[in-house]
């Protein structure tokens, strides 16, 4: 899958394709990390794919977060988030989230 | 950095914040110049610049579309620098309602829209515009029908944002310049939209 921004850092190929539904790892490393905890064992699906991007978790310890990580855009349903959300079904929760922090659901 | 008038202790951040820049300072590092100067190129960004775009965008298809694909180079167009922002720009139609939020702490589209208001980062803000964003949104006024689709994006790694509007009725004759004092930061965030009059 083409992504949205191309950059040409040293990366890892990207493993998911527009559409494909994730399940964000349920897990609670320590550091600095940009995965917000209410999302983490959400699943949802792959919006975009935006780019590869150095490693924020390895930035953060001043390495170089190379290789980088493809970045993708999830789409969630903003109901399977939240079980008491107030609103229509349709609506629509999208998130950045590094392929690292994903599987195939 | 704060000129309070009569004299007050510092707080823990901005002394945090002083001792460090005068130590980089020190260190030869940077040079009061160049933080300055930072400092006043920051302030001088304004919404305007992302009002120019959408405006553009209203009256040219083609340049709307090239901005939904890829807002950094069609911005750059318009003679908009923004080095090293991945802008994603989201449409409004008829079905869909965009609205920006970073849960995580405050990103924002700074060298386009200027600094972000002080409730973009507050904790209400972010904690329940992801939540409720519903409720969120109709304490700013804005109600939002049923049948009409939110997408809240939280924005949490390389990329930016950027709500496209649509375009209201009433505007048809307008030009550019007129058509882009309607579109105010607040629009271009999603928890407002663009009204004439």
């Amino acid at each position: 899958m083409k992504p949205q921004f191309a950059t040409d850092y040293p990366a890892l190929d990207a493993k998911f394709d527009k559409g494909d539904r994730v399940r964000v790892r349920k897990t609670a490393p320590l550091g600095h990390i940009r995965t917000p905890f209410y999302i983490r064992g959400h699943v949802g699906e792959i919006e975009r794919y935006c780019g590869a991007f150095p490693n924020p978790e390895e930035l953060a310890q001043r390495r170089d977060g190379l290789p980088a990580q493809p970045l993708y855009r999830v789409r969630f349903k903003q109901k399977e988030v939240w079980p008491d959300y107030k609103g229509p079904a349709s609506d629509v929760l999208e998130i950045e989230i590094f392929q690292h922090w994903l599987e195939k659901a | 950095m704060k000129d309070q008038g009569t004299y007050q202790p510092y707080s823990y951040y901005q002394l945090m914040e002083t001792s460090l820049r005068e130590l980089l300072v020190e260190k030869g590092i940077v040079t009061d110049d160049a933080v300055n100067a930072e400092v006043t190129a920051m302030r001088g960004r304004q919404p305007e610049r992302g009002s120019k775009a959408v405006a553009r965008a209203w009256v040219d298809d083609a340049f709307r579309q090239r901005l939904l694909k890829n807002g950094t180079a069609a911005c750059e167009e318009l003679g908009l620098e923004i080095p090293a922002l991945k802008l994603v720009v989201v449409e409004n139609t008829p079905q869909v309602h965009n609205a920006i939020v970073c849960t995580l702490c405050s990103c924002y589209p700074r060298v386009l829209l200027g600094i972000p208001p002080d409730w973009y980062k507050s904790r209400n803000y972010r904690s329940r515009m992801v939540r409720e964003p519903r409720a969120v949104l109709a304490e700013f006024g804005l109600k939002i029908a049923d049948a009409v689709q939110i997408r809240v994006h939280d924005s949490t790694a390389d990329m930016r944002y950027m709500v496209l509007p649509m375009r209201p009725k009433g505007t048809e004759d307008w030009d550019e310049a007129r058509l882009a004092a309607i579109v105010s930061r607040d629009s271009m965030i999603g928890v407002a939209i663009p009204k004439v009059g």
